[in-house]
């Protein structure tokens, strides 16, 4: 708890803003899904650390969990296909791996630090309470690693590429990620070969040339 | 703090085997078989592959919370190596600016619970390197010596592959291999365009069934996670469970064999002495033969760890050999990107757990400025999303055009990323070159004098670094790995490695094929063990890891292990009806 409050008064007097506390001016989003259970075949000290960081305190201050979220759609919305990030659980698996792998703490939590001071400063908000326009505004400066971009802007590249990687990770690790990218095997089967109409599209055959 | 308890058995076993991977297990296996009483004592926990205690096998990635993330293994959550490159407790060290990584599993079966069954045969040619170019050694074994094992192995254990009479790749006793994947036909009709075979690759999975205790393959791709069908090879499922069904086999998990004793009159070996890693109780344990399989790194610290007024050396180690010409495979790699693979129709292409085709060495090194071989192993398809799934897209997706034939600006995000990751999923290729170094004397591995593990056993201290031999081998993989790329009409991925790199010649130890640090020899000023893998000071002592082995030739060496295992077991159980022993 300790913890949480001196971030929430950082973030009020780093950004200078007239208006409360971050986290009481947006919904509290549904907390993380609770424990998976174990998988089988853990090693003791696997299933005792499981155990424990599962257990543990959220890594996220619920703001962070907020500009998580909106990160996670902006990175994969919903489309005709299937749904978005966070409906496919991504910001909780990004909260766990927060835990799971302590060096991420740093960028991560620095790296949305960075966004909000930059968002402070051009909308005079953080970014979770930017209009839309202004949240894509922002993303538009940072989501493209290839181009050049001034020299104040640099981390939020960086920021956001990680942000970009989780997400994906994320995303097409989850049931409605396998889904939407048609893999279909994890099954017992009996594999005979490339289907007859994909050896025709590529001009390929099992039959071979004499020797 | 406790005071630990020397306890001592009073059971005198026929043989004590020590490690249960291919190596221990297969001479465990073979012994039982034979009616002998055996100890087999394993450093890890008890592991079967069938029981839903330890099964990850159709599990899907977001049954584990990070994914099956590699935080606290190697391979990840769902792989069935308990261990990998450091394990807490168990440290290693290295001379500096000499790097050298070692992998080890800690499970019954040890490495080959997770291992990629690639299970080749050497061929004539790799037992006699020395004489046939004049550096390096030969084996005191030849081809033929072997062949009988290599084919009992063959039926014992089962291995797919295709007959193809190459003289220095032989064949086996083959079941059916598995058809191509889409990539695989692309990778074979581009490769063998410009020159380079591609023939069937020869991985120990059942296509067929062979016995009654062991099924079928059901194309799960998960080999590395075990295989509850037992329709691959681990030694926990295949050699040390049956072993263990023979009623002759006592296995001792968690026992961590701290060094060989021996008798200071005879000279023989007369057991081992251990610590219970979970009471940690020191326990010493008697056999008329001492077997180590524990694998070539451990194998050798156990013996040179068992110093005593007689051995001060350590044991077997009057040459002092042990420890030296440590090698493991050279390896390299490359991954490219396939354009034609974009926006591929989607069916189950899971196939085995490996890769179903693979380029044999196919070249004459006397044409060439490095003195040994490597053959290539191939990835790539619509796989099962893991962590870490579409990470470096940004690298991709702006050399890419998009639908509209336009090109877009890397990385990006929303709805048109997400079309790009189902466009490429399942274009990639990806190909590893793993070829033969030169033993050298001046690679090996010691006894760090400072240093002890968190049984008070003193640890390993390596010493390895790679020649211009296996350099100039890693260059040509890499032009090779471009120029079937290209073949293929794909994209390279990443920047080529150059000199500064050393082409992208992996680290040793890194390639998990370590062999050497107990060499076999006919002169016992020279070599540790005989031609039977039996040491030459003490005759009631045998090693069947692949510390014994010279060289390891351009093949995966554990099929090399089961064999020359069986044949030094073959050999102690006449050895011990004529007396001898
Ligand atoms: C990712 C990966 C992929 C691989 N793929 C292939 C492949 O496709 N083809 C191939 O040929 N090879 C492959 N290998 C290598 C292969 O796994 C090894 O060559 C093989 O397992 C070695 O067998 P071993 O019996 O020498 O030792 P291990 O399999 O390592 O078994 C040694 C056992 O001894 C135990 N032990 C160690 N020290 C002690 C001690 N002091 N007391 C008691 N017990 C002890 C260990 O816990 C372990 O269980 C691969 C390895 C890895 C890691
Ligand atoms: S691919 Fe086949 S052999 Fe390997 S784990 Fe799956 S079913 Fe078993």
């Amino acid at each position: 708890m300790k913890r949480r409050d001196t971030l929430k008064a950082l973030s009020v007097a780093s950004f200078g803003m007239a208006v409360g506390p971050v986290e009481a001016a947006v919904p509290e989003p549904p907390e993380p899904k609770p424990a998976v259970k174990l998988l089988p075949g853990r090693q003791k000290f696997e299933a005792e650390r499981d155990l424990k960081l599962l257990a543990a305190e959220k890594f996220f201050t619920p703001a962070e969990l907020q500009t998580v979220t909106i990160l996670s759609d902006i990175i994969i919305p919903a489309d005709a296909k299937s749904g978005s990030a966070s409906q496919a659980g991504v910001p909780a698996f990004i909260e766990f791996m927060m835990r799971d792998q302590p060096r991420n703490q740093t960028p991560m939590r620095g790296g949305l630090r960075w966004l909000n001071a930059k968002c402070v400063s051009r909308y005079g908000n953080p970014f979770a309470k930017c209009t839309k326009a202004q949240q894509i505004d922002m993303v538009e400066q940072i989501a493209y690693p290839a181009k050049k971009v001034p020299a104040d802007l640099t981390q939020g590249v960086a920021f956001f590429t990680m942000m970009r990687n989780f997400v994906l990770g994320g995303f097409y690790t989850s049931k409605m990620g396998i889904e939407d990218l048609g893999y279909v095997g994890n099954t017992p089967n009996k594999w005979d070969g490339v289907p007859d109409d994909v050896l025709k599209q590529y001009g390929l055959s099992y039959d071979e040339p004499k020797k | 703090m406790d005071l630990f308890q020397l306890k001592k058995a009073p059971t005198v076993y026929d043989a004590i085997v020590v490690g249960s991977g291919a190596g221990g297990g297969m001479a465990a296996y073979m012994l039982t078989k034979a009616g002998a009483k055996v100890l087999l004592l394993e450093a890890g926990g008890y592991f079967d592959p069938a029981d839903p205690k330890y099964m990850t096998q159709l599990k899907w990635p977001y049954e584990s919370p990070r994914r099956g993330a590699s935080t606290t293994r190697a391979g990840g959550d769902f792989d069935a190596a308990w261990g990998g490159w450091e394990i807490e407790g168990e440290p290693y060290s290295s001379k500096p600016g000499a790097d050298f990584h070692w992998f080890r599993s800690r499970m019954l079966g040890g490495r080959t619970n997770h291992w990629g069954r690639i299970s080749m045969r050497f061929g004539p040619d790799d037992f006699r390197r020395g004489s046939l170019t004049g550096i390096g050694d030969d084996w005191p074994i030849t081809y033929d010596d072997m062949k009988p094992f290599y084919d009992r192995v063959d039926k014992l254990i089962g291995v797919f592959g295709s007959v193809e009479n190459m003289h220095n790749e032989p064949d086996g006793h083959f079941l059916p291999p598995p058809k191509p994947r889409l990539h695989e036909l692309m990778l074979k009709k581009a490769a063998t365009g410009i020159g380079i075979p591609v023939i069937p690759s020869r991985l120990s999975i059942l296509t067929q069934p062979i016995n009654k205790e062991r099924g079928q393959c059901f194309y799960c791709r998960q080999c590395n996670r075990g295989c509850s069908a037992y329709a691959d090879f681990s030694s926990s499922s295949v050699l040390c469970i049956p072993a263990m069904k023979t009623g002759n086999l006592t296995l001792q998990n968690n026992a961590m064999v701290r060094e060989v004793l021996t008798d200071s009159k005879t000279g023989l070996a007369t057991g081992v002495s251990y610590v219970d890693t979970i009471s940690m109780q020191e326990v010493s344990v008697y056999a008329k033969t001492v077997i180590l399989g524990a694998s070539t790194c451990e194998s050798a610290r156990l013996l040179l760890n068992s110093k005593s007024a007689r051995f001060p050396n350590g044991l077997a180690n009057s040459s002092g050999v042990v420890g030296k010409y440590l090698n493991d495979s050279t390896g390299a790699s490359r991954s490219g990107f396939v354009p034609a693979l974009m926006d591929r129709k989607r069916y189950n292409e899971d196939g085995v757990g490996g890769m179903h085709v693979f380029t044999p060495w196919w070249l004459d090194n006397k044409k060439l400025d490095f003195p040994r071989g490597y053959h290539i192993e191939y990835g790539g398809g619509m796989g099962m999303p893991g962590y870490g799934f579409g990470g470096g897209i940004e690298a991709l997706n702006g050399k890419i055009p998009g639908r509209d034939g336009k090109m877009k600006a890397a990385g990006g995000y929303g709805a048109g990323l997400k079309d790009d990751v189902r466009r490429f999923y399942g274009a990639y290729v990806s190909m590893s070159g793993r070829g033969e170094p030169i033993p050298l004397e001046s690679n090996y591995c010691e006894i760090d004098p400072n240093t002890v593990d968190k049984y008070g056993i003193p640890t390993l201290r390596f010493h390895y670094k790679w020649s211009d031999n296996e350099v100039k081998q890693a260059k040509h993989m890499q032009d090779t790995f471009e120029q079937i790329i290209e073949a293929m009409g794909g994209m390279p991925m990443g920047n080529k490695p150059g000199k500064e790199q050393n082409y992208g010649l992996a680290a040793p130890g890194r390639i998990i094929h370590e062999v050497g640090t107990v060499r076999m020899g006919n002169d016992p000023a020279k070599s540790a063990l005989n031609k039977y893998q039996q040491a030459h000071d003490v005759k009631n002592l045998f090693v069947v890891d692949a510390a014994p082995f010279v060289t390891q030739g351009d093949k995966n060496v554990t099929w090399t292990i089961l064999a020359a295992s069986m044949r030094t077991s073959e050999y102690l159980i006449d050895q011990v009806k004529k007396k001898n022993i």
